[in-house]
C-alpha cells in the first residue's frame, strides 16, 4: 500500500471536485453540464498527454472523476486507431467507454426492478 | 409595475445564498474521500493478483454498483445534498443520474418508462464522450499520418 499515493489520490480527487464545486456556485452550470464537461475534458487531458503523469501520481485520484472516463475513452480510441486506422475513430469510443456504460446501465435497470422510487429529483 | 432594477434586487434578495467556502470543503472531503477509497480497492484488487490497469477498472465497476445501490436504498440522495461535486463529479455522481433516473421513471413502464428515460443524463455524457473520442481519433489519424 503506497501511502503516498493514497494521499495524493485523496488531494487530487478531492481538488478535482472542488472545481466542479465552484463551477456549480458561480456559474449555476447545471449537474448534467458539469458531468459532460468533465468527461470532455477528460477526452482532451487524454489526448494531449497529461492524464497519464496524472494517473501515474494520483491513480484513483484521477481515474475515479469523470476525468478518467473520458481519458478512458482517449486512450481506448488511440490505441484503436493505430490498429484499425481511421475506422479506429468510429470503433474506439465505444469499446472504450463499454464497461462503466454497461455497468451503469445494468446496475441501473437492475435497481429499477428492485426499488420503489423514494424521492423526486430531475 | 415595477422596473428591471428594482426586479433585479428583489431576485437577488429572494435567490438563496450559497455558502461557496463551506460547499467546496465538504467537495474536497468527500471527494477525496471516496478517491482514496478507489485506490484502496484498487491496492486491494492488486494484491489479489489483478493487472494494474484491470484493477483500476474493477475499482469503476466497485463504486458504480455502491452508488446503485445507495441510490435504490435512497440514501445517496441524503449524503450527495452534503457532498455536492464531492459525490457528483466522481463516476459515483454519473451512476446515481443512471439508477436515480431508471427507478423514478419505472411507473412509465419497463420500455418506454425505464428503457428511455434511462438515458436521461447517461445519454448526454456518453454521447459527447463518445463525440469527443471520435474527433481525436481523427486528429490523432492525421497527426500520425504526417510526423
Amino acid at each position: 500500500m503506497d501511502l503516498f499515493k493514497l494521499l495524493m489520490a485523496f488531494l487530487i480527487g478531492g481538488l478535482i471536485c472542488v472545481v466542479a464545486q465552484l463551477l456549480i456556485d458561480l456559474t449555476r452550470l447545471t449537474p448534467a453540464r458539469i458531468l459532460v464537461l468533465y468527461v470532455c475534458f477528460g477526452v482532451f487531458l487524454g489526448g494531449v498527454g497529461l492524464y497519464t503523469p496524472l494517473f501515474d501520481l494520483a491513480g484513483a485520484g484521477a481515474s475515479v472523476p469523470l476525468i478518467g472516463f473520458g481519458a478512458n475513452v482517449a486512450k481506448g480510441v488511440m490505441e484503436s486507431v493505430d490498429e484499425n486506422g481511421l475506422l479506429g475513430s468510429l470503433m474506439g469510443p465505444f469499446t472504450a467507454s463499454a464497461v462503466g456504460c454497461s455497468s451503469a446501465l445494468i446496475f441501473g435497470y437492475l435497481a429499477a426492478l428492485i426499488f420503489k422510487s423514494k424521492s423526486k429529483r430531475t | 409595475m415595477e422596473n428591471s432594477k428594482d426586479y433585479k434586487k428583489r431576485i437577488k434578495r429572494h435567490t438563496p445564498k450559497s455558502p461557496i467556502f463551506k460547499d467546496c470543503l465538504l467537495a474536497f472531503v468527500f471527494g477525496g474521500a471516496i478517491s482514496a477509497i478507489g485506490e484502496i480497492l484498487a491496492s486491494l484488487y492488486i494484491y489479489f493478483g489483478a493487472e494494474e490497469q484491470t484493477s483500476y477498472t474493477l475499482v469503476t465497476v466497485t463504486l458504480i454498483f455502491v452508488s446503485a445501490l445507495l441510490t435504490g436504498l435512497g440514501v445517496f440522495d441524503n449524503i450527495a445534498r452534503y457532498a455536492g461535486a464531492g459525490t457528483l463529479v466522481p463516476v459515483t455522481g454519473f451512476a446515481n443520474s443512471v439508477v436515480s433516473s431508471a427507478i423514478d421513471t419505472k411507473a412509465e413502464g419497463l420500455i418506454l418508462g425505464v428503457g428511455s428515460k434511462i438515458f436521461t443524463v447517461a445519454g448526454p455524457v456518453i454521447l459527447y464522450a463518445i463525440l469527443s473520442g471520435s474527433i481525436l481519433g481523427v486528429i490523432y489519424y492525421f497527426v500520425t499520418l504526417f510526423s
